[in-house]
C-alpha cells in the first residue's frame, strides 16, 4: 500500500461539453510522500482534475488511477473506499452552512467512523487547533471571514488524516503570517501522516518553499514540469513567465474571442 | 423501368415547421425530466436506510417541515373552520336543518378541505423552503464535498427531508381539521347559538371511520408523498446558481399545487363514489 502510486494520470481527456475539450492530454504522477503543486492560468481546469481524481467527473479519454487502481472503473462501493481515504479542500470551502465551526470538522469523523462523541472531541479540538481556529469552534461559518472559513475547510479536510490530500487554493484569502504558518502545516501533515499532496495554487513563491515537484498547466495539456530549483533556474518561456507574473509572454490574459475592435464597431452600427 | 421518385416531401411552411418541432423537443425534454424525477424517487427509497438508522436525521427535518409549519397551519384551519361554519348554517338553515352544521364542518373538513388546504400550506411553506436549502447546498459545493467524504448526499441529506415531509403532512392535515372543527365550533355554537350537544353528536353519528377520516389521512399521505418529491427533486436539480436555485423553488410551489389538485380529483373520483 505504502509503495503504490497515490496518483497518476494518463492521458487523461475531459470536457464538461463533449463539445469543447477543456482537457486534451494531461500526464502527471504524484510519488508517495510527495507534494505537487498544479498551476496555470485561471480556468486552465486545475480544479477540473482534482475532480477528476476523487471521481466526481469521469474522463473522457485516458486514465486516472488513485493508489494504482482506476477511478474510471470503480463502482459505487470501490469509489467509497477511495474517497474515504483523500481529503480535499474545496476552492471555496464548501462548508455545510448549517453546521457550526466544530460540527462541520466533527462531521467526516461522525458519518465515516465508529469513535464516540469524546474521542471526536478531542479530534476536532486539534484539528482546530493546528490551523489556528481552535477558539472559533462555535461559531457558524456565516460568522467566519473568507480566510477563516479556508482554514476550518482545511481542518475539515484533514479530519480523518487521509492517505491523500487535495487542496484547491488553499493560500488564497490568506494575510502572510496565516498563509507560511498554513504552508508549513501542509508540509508537516503530509510528513507526518505518510500522505501525499496535490496542491493547486496561484502562490508561486510559497509552493516553491514547500513542493516537491510542480506541473504548470495550460491548453489542455501539462506544459511544464520540475523540482522546484528547477523551476527557478528555467528559461522556458511560459515557466518564467509564470514565476516572475509577467504580463508580456506566451500566456494570454484574455479568453478567446472575436477581433476587439470590430466588435466594438459591430454595436455602434 | 426508372426507380420511383421518392414521394415529395409535405410542403410545410417554415414557421409553422419549426413550431411543430419545438413543441416535440419540448415534449421530450419534460419526459426525460419526468423519467429522471421518477429514477431520483426509487434512488431516495433505496438510500432510506441511513435515516431509518440514524432516526435523529429524520425528527430533525419533522421538526423544520412539520413543527415550524404548525402556526400556519393551525391559524389557517380555524378560519377555513370558521368560514364553512358560516357559509354552512347560512344553506343548511334554508332547509331548517342548522343543526346539521357539525357533521357538515367535519365532513368537508376531514374528506376535503384539510388534506387540501393543509398540503397547498405545506408546499409553500416547507415545501419551498427544502427546495432552496438543497438548491443552496448544491450550489456552494457542499453536497459534492459530502460526496469527496464517501458520504452519500441522497442518504444524508435528501431521503431523510423526505420522510420528514412524508411524516408530517398526513398529522399536519389532522391538526388543520381539529383546528378546523374548533373554528366551525366558535361559529356555529358560540357566535350563532346552536346547540354544542347537536354539534358534536350530529357529527359523530355521522362521519365514518373507515369511509371518512381513514380516507382523509390517504389523501393527505398521497399529497405529502407527492409535494416533499417535487421539493425534493427541484432542489436536487436545480441549476447551481442563485437564479436557478429562486427558479426552483417557484416551480417547487406551482407544480405542488398543480399536482395536489390534480391527485384530488382522481382521489376522491376513487374513493367517495357515492357511498
Ligand atoms: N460544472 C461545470 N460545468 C461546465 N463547465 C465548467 C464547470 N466547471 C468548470 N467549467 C469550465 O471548465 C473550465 C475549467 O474550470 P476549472 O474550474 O477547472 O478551472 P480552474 O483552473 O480551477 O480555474 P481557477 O483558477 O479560476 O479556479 C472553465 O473554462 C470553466 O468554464
Ligand atoms: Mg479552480
Amino acid at each position: 500500500m505504502a509503495d503504490l502510486i497515490p496518483v497518476r494520470l494518463d492521458d487523461v481527456a475531459f470536457g464538461y461539453d463533449p463539445s469543447k475539450r477543456i482537457l486534451e492530454k494531461v500526464n502527471l504522477t504524484v510519488r508517495p510522500g510527495q507534494i505537487v503543486a498544479l498551476m496555470g492560468g485561471s480556468g486552465c481546469g486545475k480544479t477540473t482534475i482534482l475532480r477528476l481524481i476523487g471521481g466526481t467527473v469521469p474522463a473522457s479519454a485516458g486514465t486516472v488511477s488513485v493508489f494504482g487502481e482506476d477511478v474510471g472503473v470503480m463502482n459505487a462501493d470501490a469509489l467509497r473506499r477511495m474517497r474515504s481515504r483523500v481529503g480535499m479542500l474545496f476552492q471555496f470551502g464548501a462548508l455545510f452552512t448549517d453546521l457550526s465551526v466544530f460540527d462541520n470538522v466533527a462531521f467526516p469523523l461522525r458519518e465515516c467512523t465508529n469513535l464516540g462523541e469524546r474521542m471526536i472531541r478531542d479530534l476536532v479540538l486539534m484539528k482546530l487547533q493546528a490551523v489556528g481556529l481552535r477558539g472559533a469552534s462555535t461559531l457558524m461559518p456565516h460568522q467566519l471571514s473568507g480566510g477563516m472559513a479556508r482554514r476550518v475547510a482545511l481542518a475539515r479536510g484533514i479530519a480523518l488524516d487521509p492517505r491523500l490530500m487535495l487542496f484547491d487554493e488553499p493560500f488564497t484569502g490568506l494575510d502572510p503570517i496565516s498563509l507560511a504558518t498554513i504552508g508549513r502545516l501542509v508540509r508537516e501533515l503530509n510528513d507526518a501522516l505518510g500522505a501525499s499532496s496535490i496542491i493547486v495554487t496561484h502562490d508561486v513563491q510559497e509552493s516553491l518553499q514547500i513542493v516537491d515537484y510542480l506541473y504548470f498547466i495550460a491548453g489542455g495539456r501539462v506544459v511544464a514540469e520540475g523540482t522546484p530549483d528547477g523551476v527557478r533556474a528555467s528559461e522556458q518561456p511560459f515557466v518564467r513567465q509564470f514565476v516572475r507574473g509577467e504580463i508580456e509572454g506566451v500566456v494570454p490574459f484574455h479568453q478567446q474571442a472575436a477581433d476587439y475592435r470590430s466588435e466594438l464597431l459591430a454595436g455602434a452600427r | 423501368m426508372p426507380v420511383a421518385s421518392p414521394p415529395p416531401k409535405p410542403d410545410v411552411p417554415g414557421p409553422v415547421r419549426a413550431r411543430v418541432e419545438g413543441l416535440g423537443e419540448w415534449a421530450l425534454l419534460k419526459l426525460e425530466r419526468l423519467g429522471f424525477a421518477a429514477r431520483f424517487f426509487l434512488a431516495i427509497l433505496r438510500f432510506s436506510g441511513l435515516g431509518i438508522r440514524r432516526f435523529g436525521l429524520v425528527m430533525r427535518e419533522i421538526h423544520f417541515a412539520g413543527v415550524l409549519s404548525l402556526v400556519i397551519i393551525g391559524v389557517s384551519g380555524l378560519f377555513v373552520g370558521m368560514v364553512l361554519g358560516l357559509q354552512g348554517y347560512e344553506t343548511l338553515v334554508r332547509y331548517g336543518s342548522a343543526e346539521a352544521l357539525g357533521t357538515l364542518v367535519a365532513l368537508s373538513l376531514v374528506r376535503e378541505l384539510g388534506p387540501v388546504v393543509s398540503a397547498l400550506l405545506f408546499a409553500s411553506r416547507a415545501g419551498s423552503a427544502m427546495t432552496a436549502e438543497i438548491g443552496l447546498m448544491k450550489a456552494t459545493e457542499q453536497l459534492a464535498a459530502m460526496e469527496m467524504m464517501a458520504v452519500e448526499p441522497l442518504a444524508r441529506v435528501v431521503a431523510p427531508r423526505f420522510w420528514g415531509g412524508v411524516i408530517s403532512m398526513p398529522l399536519l392535515a389532522a391538526i388543520f381539521s381539529a383546528c378546523g372543527i374548533l373554528g366551525g365550533y366558535l361559529i356555529g355554537v358560540v357566535t350563532i347559538g346552536l346547540d354544542a350537544g347537536a354539534y358534536w353528536s350530529q357529527m359523530q353519528a355521522a362521519v365514518d371511520f373507515r369511509d371518512d377520516v381513514l380516507n382523509g389521512v390517504i389523501k393527505s399521505f398521497v399529497f405529502g408523498v407527492a409535494v416533499t418529491w417535487i421539493a425534493v427533486f427541484e432542489g436536487y436539480d436545480a441549476a447551481p446558481t442563485a437564479e436557478g436555485v429562486s427558479r426552483a423553488t417557484t416551480r417547487t410551489v406551482v407544480t405542488s399545487a398543480l399536482v395536489i389538485l390534480a391527485l384530488d380529483v382522481l382521489l376522491t373520483a376513487l374513493m367517495f363514489r357515492g357511498t
